[in-house]
């Protein structure tokens, strides 16, 4: 297992999971979770995805899918999960 | 597993807050490039030096991008070069060629800074540290990326007068030597007492002899994010705000072992410490002093400021220690002045003075920081200021620092522009009484009693 945190904050519109999901479906990124919420008016998304089949490199995908949320006029993000856990828990 | 709140809060931190790591400095042992030959001591220092750093930036550059955290810098310390080219260098011309070749190596692996241009003199110079010494002025005005510290003093050795006296001529030297360039020379000039061996943080940061052949030390950052923190308990007790410091200041350095551990692991080089500091930009809520102005001060410098860095100071080393295996370097607060913009403001009101801030060293890392003085101080006063905060140093058993510019063509009332991360300050006033006779005097200020523990 090596899990990647994505992130999507930005304007709420269609297809915003889909586009994400194909994406990472084509790049053989196993989805495990994915939860979604609208703070101050913003969309925001996280999933947790699986990167261990991946069949491209991290780099590449962070740069896929920033190029992606710039087409649908969103922010997205992809991170190694560490950062999170490291420091939420102990 | 992970709730949305939590990365969105890390986000927030690093997107808004200015959460960042602010340095990886690899340190780097140069005792085995030790010769008599000059030309062979270059060599073997510039292919040491490039063969362990040539992978640091693009590493550093690939764990920012994994975690999406800024790594600010990439920097190296070295051995101090007094013990490296002590064999060799017979004139401070000699110890400059070092100089030089550490600059070059710092600009073929792309590092911004390397430290280590060093001397340790605590309890007296050899004639090689003195030529080093001596050598400073010209060295820093001929190289771009190399800094230069100097300790003087130790809670264990007493305080090395002579070196002092001769720091203040020296650093009053260098701000000559660079005076083109409003003395930046002295930006890259540290004279410490109580040097840690291990500080990965610009200028003072030298590989000690203490230290295994190569190390990786992180320095973590987050003035901003404590102060956003902050702002949630405004008007809460004492108990309720040093919480709220620790937890921030856990989280942040949380970050910070994270990515010493995969740089570590990925440039196959031991992790050293984590340098638990609040390292402030002159960026607008990347400062220190806005903390100590949420805390409860109109301005820094207003009664009450010792105290409230005090506190700051020891919350963010108790929440900070739990966040890593080892802590080490300089960790505590920083309070440059053109390094921060709430102390420029301060300083520009005339609400913090010269010898407020050296009482506010006395309770946090690391010294008199980054501060401009008129170009015509004298360097017996300097020597007097150098003095006086070694002095704090070695009975507190802390460490501290000076880090003076003597702006050369400049007095009060004027402003001086370092640029980036060095920021710009107002010049500050010097008390005018002479210090000569007690400079001048010669010799050693002995170690202070509580030093003999054995």
């Amino acid at each position: 297992m090596n899990k990647v945190i994505i992130t999507v904050v930005g304007k709420d519109t269609v297809g915003i999971i889909a586009r994400v999901c194909t994406y990472l479906a084509e790049k053989k990124i196993n989805v495990l979770d994915i939860s979604q919420t609208i703070v101050q008016g913003y969309f925001n998304m996280m999933m947790i995805a699986d990167f261990e089949a991946a069949s491209t490199s991290f780099g590449e995908v962070c740069d896929a899918l920033e190029a992606l949320g710039e087409e649908i006029g969103v922010s997205i993000k992809c991170q190694r999960e560490e950062i999170f856990t490291k420091m939420h828990r102990i | 597993m992970l709730n949305m709140f939590e990365v969105i809060e890390t986000n927030n931190m690093i997107e808004h807050e200015k959460l960042d790591v602010r340095t990886i400095t690899m340190g780097i042992s140069l005792l085995d490039c030790c010769d008599s030959d000059l030309t062979a001591v270059n060599d073997k220092i510039y292919k040491k030096i490039t063969t362990y750093a040539k992978d640091l930036v693009s590493t550093g550059e690939e764990i920012a991008r994994d975690f999406g955290v800024p790594i600010v810098n990439k920097r190296i310390s070295v051995t101090p070069i007094a013990l490296v080219g002590g064999c060799a260098c017979k004139s401070p011309e000699d110890f400059v060629t070092i100089a030089q070749t550490m600059d070059r190596a710092a600009k073929e692996v792309g590092v911004n800074f390397i430290g280590g241009y060093s001397a340790l003199v605590s309890k007296g110079m050899t004639p090689a540290e003195e030529n080093l010494i001596r050598s400073i002025p010209q060295a820093l005005a001929v190289t771009e990326r190399v800094c230069s510290s100097i300790n003087v003093g130790s809670t264990k050795t007493g305080l090395n007068m002579d070196a002092v006296k001769l720091m203040g001529e020296i650093v009053l030297a260098t701000a000559e030597a660079t005076k083109e360039d409003d003395s930046l020379g002295c930006a890259k000039l540290v004279v410490f007492c109580n040097a840690p061996d291990d500080n990965p943080f610009m200028a003072g940061a030298f590989h000690g002899v203490t230290e295994a052949d190569a190390i990786i030390n992180v320095g973590v950052s987050g003035p901003g994010v404590v102060k956003v923190a902050l702002e949630k308990a405004r008007g809460e007790n004492f108990e309720v705000l040093c919480e709220t410091i620790k937890k921030t200041a856990f989280k942040i350095t949380r970050v910070g072992q994270l990515v010493a551990q995969e740089a570590s692991k990925r440039l196959g080089i031991p992790f050293g410490i984590i340098d638990l500091s609040l390292a402030p930009t002159p960026a607008v809520g990347d400062s220190v002093a806005e903390i100590l102005e949420e805390i409860g001060l109109e301005r820094v410098g207003a009664p009450g400021t010792t105290a409230a860095l005090a506190m700051l100071n020891d919350q963010v080393k108790k929440g900070g220690v739990m966040a890593s295996s080892y802590v080490g370097g300089l960790s505590g607060a920083f309070i440059p002045v053109s390094e921060d913009q709430g102390m420029i403001d301060a300083v520009s009101l005339g609400a913090l003075t010269l010898e407020k801030l050296e009482a506010m060293t006395c309770v946090c890392s690391v010294g008199l920081d980054m501060i401009a003085i008129p170009g015509d101080t004298p360097a017996t006063t300097i020597s007097g200021i150098i003095a006086d905060e070694a002095a704090i140093g070695m009975i507190n058993q802390k460490t501290t620092a000076v880090r003076l510019i003597p702006v050369i063509g400049k007095g009060l009332g004027d402003t001086v522009e370092f640029g980036g991360l060095l920021g710009y300050a107002p010049v500050m006033p010097v008390n005018p009484y002479s210090c000569e006779k007690f400079v001048t005097r010669g010799g050693r200020i002995p170690a202070p009693i509580h030093s003999f523990k054995n």
